[in-house]
């Protein structure tokens, strides 16, 4: 661990690994999670959803479900459509149906919603809600899909003649072209990011409790974004955005899937505001994974021009995404692919070309960045795999196929070939140390003296250039809303904190990280600074917490007006010292006249006079509110190593190894840090070796449930060793980058790397995710 | 139906329907909240009590199962003592971020520590693998667990001496 500590341990501020705030009421079961709140009078929804992919929606009999002794409400798509609700926009400026009318679009669609007394009898009537389902040949793959006779699903949009979502370049095509002409060597490699689902252990849910006589609407949702949801809902229900607060209490994970606002949400407040009660809606799990976002979902085709010795000098990508029914991903208006353009990677060459197209499909909607920032994982995927089959194509080691081509300390600040400005790094570095703790060489020489005996061993190396912290609000919105963040700051006379954050916390610890920036800027000790978050009535304004974005947004933001109130600390220092503001030195919670340390005043001092003693015409109080627009992304980045040994006879893989080198810049809380990449390796080797959703031919998903849709558990977990470096952002106030997703974004090349090079001596060049066993005995099979 | 369960050392009489899962019992009637609900199928854990000191998932129990017996949910592990040593385990080896899956696999932790307080790295990833953690990659709950094992066996030696 580096010593990043410039605080003492009783404050407790930037560096140091101090105990979270959230524990004590987690540790004793008293968080407040969505289905723990419980409301007088309220009533439950259970919603009815398709049980096919594609299919015409001739009637829907609610006679017997109404007739249910505690059934309330059924709700259908023409009560919605009465109210104008029966469609909503989605994050990407498509339309999406809350609860169909015409046909329904994917399995596990939401068609109507029972509303009763008792969660129990909800359930039981959604069962008897009978649809006539008249079936639609169904479109399960993007191919199928842009083939000129395929069945068109969204019959219904206007100008929509195909299936066609929308097609999107970036770089410079002719140079490329060149690029590629006058290359020695061309490597290509086509390969499947398979759909994944974030699948937080709590599902998402809503209570809703629309007053009718107030119009008061108090939306307690599972929602990274409270602030964005609330200007959604206003301007999607025509509620005044006053009279709506939005409260997300404890959040059980989110990794994404938090983020967008399904049709439940919306039905459940629709149905309270009609029966001026509170409505509790919580989703099953297969009502989660079968409808609600998923990741990934990307077919991807790349080739890298090169010269003899292995030099990359242009990269050119086709790639066809799968965007299920809706087009709802959650990401930046003006990139249709996400930021997949960062798919240079760590790489250092001139030209690019990415065309990416988008298809609908009888699927779920979603394309939510699960655990990434808006499609990196996609695109640090691809150009890890293609390096390194590049790297046995010509002959050359991994490691030094990637040595050979990084972008080097001196050229930071690094424009990519897609115009990304790289802030800071020193890739070589990071590589050689986690080369070295792996012992790289030995392994090499242990892997070949296997292979003569018939063993199979393999090392899978990725070294990924995340870019995070959406984002400077020239370049991105969602929906039009900027995406910057914020944080306001109040010093209480006793000199106790409260700080409010438009970022919310699912398990990153915000109420203790937030608190420890405070204290480094301040000298008030962490402990002493409470963080609310997730309240719109009681805090400023923020696009929330997705894409690794709340410590370089949310987190400078509590930098700077934290700044803001040292300042005005040193003007108080100052009158209660006599001296000059400018003279008035802070260090660690003391505030003295610089030169005598001895006579100083304590910031709780200082709090004290700012509602009690202050010069003529200074404004009482110690508060501040800052909404910060950063200058860049951040570009946390890391070298990542696993071992693996295959079973030629079975396919069976383990990991003997996996060594993860991160840089995410300063680590605020380094346990916490460590924390989460643990979870995001986890996520990881989830993807890469089991967690799939999949469909049959009929558009059924197979994968509905935890039985089907495996997330690993401790007995397949791998154990992980971390190692770090620390380059600081220049541009971020306190050289943060933010690290929760990187592990999740750049471990599953390594792990699917360690498996084609146990195999790559026998020109096996891919597997696609999830790594199986029999797809590996097939590979080993297919290539004997 | 009448029944009658033990919950953290409370008789709690109810009168239930016969199909009500345990889970929902202990949320609802008896307003417990701290026992999760993750996946309805018996695969996540979440929902994890001690029935009679055994880890059980209460999503998979009727609640008429219970009748006269004791449970204990994460609400019972502190005592007038104090925490339950998993529970500061778990909080100084960071063994929890989202809190969600917490109650249940400190539950299963404690009962294992009550058969074997000294478990190793594997038996403790075994004791724990009916339950999912979606966070943490189960490293520190590893560590958790164990340092919590080790803090019980310390205090019990100076108990002793």
């Amino acid at each position: 661990m580096t010593d990043t500590a410039t605080t003492p341990p009783e404050i407790g501020g930037i560096g140091h690994s101090i105990k979270r705030v959230e524990d004590a009421r987690l540790i004793e079961g008293q968080g407040n999670f969505l289905d723990d709140i419980a409301l007088p009078g309220m009533l439950h929804m259970a919603l009815v959803r398709s049980p096919m992919a594609h299919a015409r929606i001739n009637s829907i009999d609610t006679a017997e479900a109404s007739a249910v002794d505690g059934v309330v409400a059924v709700v259908t798509g023409e009560l919605m459509a009465a109210h104008n609700l029966a469609w909503m926009p989605t994050l990407s400026g498509d339309t999406q149906a809350v609860l169909a009318t015409d046909k329904v679009r994917y399995q596990g669609q939401e068609v109507a919603a029972v509303i009763a007394d008792d969660p129990y009898v909800a359930a039981d009537a959604a069962e008897l809600v009978f649809v006539d389902y008249e079936p639609l040949p169904p479109v399960v793959t993007p191919q199928q899909a842009l083939q000129d006779d395929a069945p068109l699903i969204r019959d219904e949009k206007e100008g929509q003649s195909d299936n066609e979502v929308y097609v999107w370049e970036c770089g410079d095509a002719e140079a490329t072209e060149a690029a590629f002409a006058a290359a020695d060597r061309v490597v290509s490699l086509s390969t499947h990011y398979p759909r994944s689902h974030p699948s937080p252990l709590e599902t998402c849910g809503i209570v809703a409790d629309v007053n009718s006589v107030t119009g008061q609407a108090t939306l307690y949702m599972t929602s990274q974004a409270p602030h964005a949801h609330r200007t959604l809902f206003a301007m999607v229900a025509g509620l005044p955005e006053q009279n709506i607060r939005v409260i997300s209490p404890d959040i059980g994970g989110g990794f994404g899937n938090k983020v967008p606002i399904y049709p439940g949400y919306v039905v459940a407040t629709a149905a309270s505001l009609l029966i001026g009660k509170p409505v509790k809606w919580v989703e099953t799990r297969t009502g989660n994974l079968i409808s609600t976002g998923f990741g990934r979902d990307y077919h991807m085709n790349g080739e890298l021009a090169l010269t003899a010795d292995g030099r990359i000098q242009a990269l050119r990508v086709d790639m066809l995404s799968d965007q299920g029914a809706f087009y709802s991903d959650a990401q930046p208006t003006q990139f249709r692919a996400g930021l997949f353009h960062v798919v240079t990677g760590s790489y250092d060459f001139p030209h690019a070309h990415i065309k990416c197209r988008g298809a609908f499909t009888n699927k779920a909607p979603g394309g939510v960045a699960y655990r990434c920032s808006f499609r990196i994982t996609e695109a640090s995927y691809l150009i890890e795999r293609l390096v390194q089959t590049a790297a046995y194509e010509l002959g050359i080691d991994p490691a030094e196929m990637r040595l050979r081509n990084f972008i080097q300390p001196e050229q930071f600040p690094y424009e990519t070939a897609t115009g990304f400005v790289y802030d800071s790094g020193d890739y070589p570095t990071a590589l050689r140390k986690a080369l070295d703790e792996v012992g790289y060489e030995e392994l090499r020489a242990e892997q070949a003296a296997a292979r003569a005996e018939g063993r199979l061993i393999g090392i899978g190396i990725a070294h990924f250039t995340e870019a995070v912290g959406a984002g400077p609000s020239r370049t991105y919105d969602i929906a039009g809303l900027k995406m910057i963040d914020s944080a306001e700051l109040r010093i209480h006379p006793t000199g106790k904190a409260i700080l409010k954050l438009g970022v919310k916390t699912q398990g990153q610890g915000h109420e203790t990280t937030f608190a420890q920036i405070v204290a480094s800027e301040t000298g008030i000790p962490a402990y002493d600074v409470k963080v609310v978050h997730g309240d719109t009535d009681h805090t400023p304004y923020g696009l929330g917490t997705y894409a690794s974005r709340s410590t370089p947004v949310g987190g400078a933001a509590t930098a700077m007006v934290s700044r803001k109130i040292a300042d005005k600390a040193r003007k108080v220092a100052a009158h209660l010292l006599e001296a000059a503001a400018e003279d008035i030195e802070m260090q660690a919670g003391k505030l003295f006249v610089k030169g005598s340390p001895d006579k100083s005043v304590t910031i709780q001092d200082v709090a004290l006079a700012a509602y009690t003693n202050l010069p003529e015409g200074m404004e009482y109080g110690l508060e501040d509110v800052t909404y910060y627009d950063p200058p860049n992304l951040t570009f946390p980045y890391g070298a990542y190593v696993v071992v693996v040994e295959v079973d030629a006879d079975t396919g069976v893989w383990k990991v003997r190894r996996m060594v993860a080198l991160d840089d995410c810049g300063v680590r605020i809380n380094p346990m916490i840090v460590e924390g989460q990449i643990h979870g995001g390796l986890t996520e990881g080797f989830a993807m890469s070796s089991m967690q799939w959703i999949t469909f049959d031919d009929d558009g059924n998903c197979i994968g509905a449930n935890f039985m089907d849709y495996l997330v690993p558990t401790a007995w397949e977990t791998p154990r992980f060793e971390l190692l770090e470096t620390v380059t600081p952002s220049p541009h971020h106030p306190i050289g943060a980058k933010g690290v929760g997703e990187s592990a999740t974004v750049g471990s599953p090349a390594a792990f699917v790397n360690a498996v084609v090079d146990a195999l790559a001596h026998l020109g096996v060049r891919n597997i696609d995710m999830p790594v199986l066993a029999d797809r590996v005995w097939e590979a080993i099979d297919s290539a004997a | 139906m009448d029944i009658t369960i033990n919950i953290n050392g409370a008789e709690h009489e109810a009168s239930i329907e016969p199909r009500r899962l345990l889970v929902d019992h202990i949320r609802t009637e008896v307003g417990l909240t701290g026992t999760h609900i993750g996946c309805d199928t018996t695969s996540c854990g979440a929902c994890t009590v001690l029935l009679d000191g055994t880890p059980v998932k209460s999503c998979t129990m009727l609640a008429v199962q219970a009748d006269g017996r004791s449970v204990t949910t994460v609400e019972g592990l502190k005592t007038a003592e104090g925490l339950h040593p998993i529970q500061t385990a778990f909080s100084e080896e960071h063994g929890l971020q989202c809190g969600f899956c917490t109650p249940a696999m400190m539950l299963v932790g404690a009962a294992l520590l009550e058969e074997n307080p000294a478990p190793d790295d594997d038996e403790v990833r075994w004791a724990i693998s009916g339950n999912l953690c979606r966070c943490t990659g189960y490293m520190n709950i590893v560590k958790a667990i164990q340092a919590a094992g080790a803090a019980v066996t310390a205090a019990d030696a100076a108990d002793g001496s």
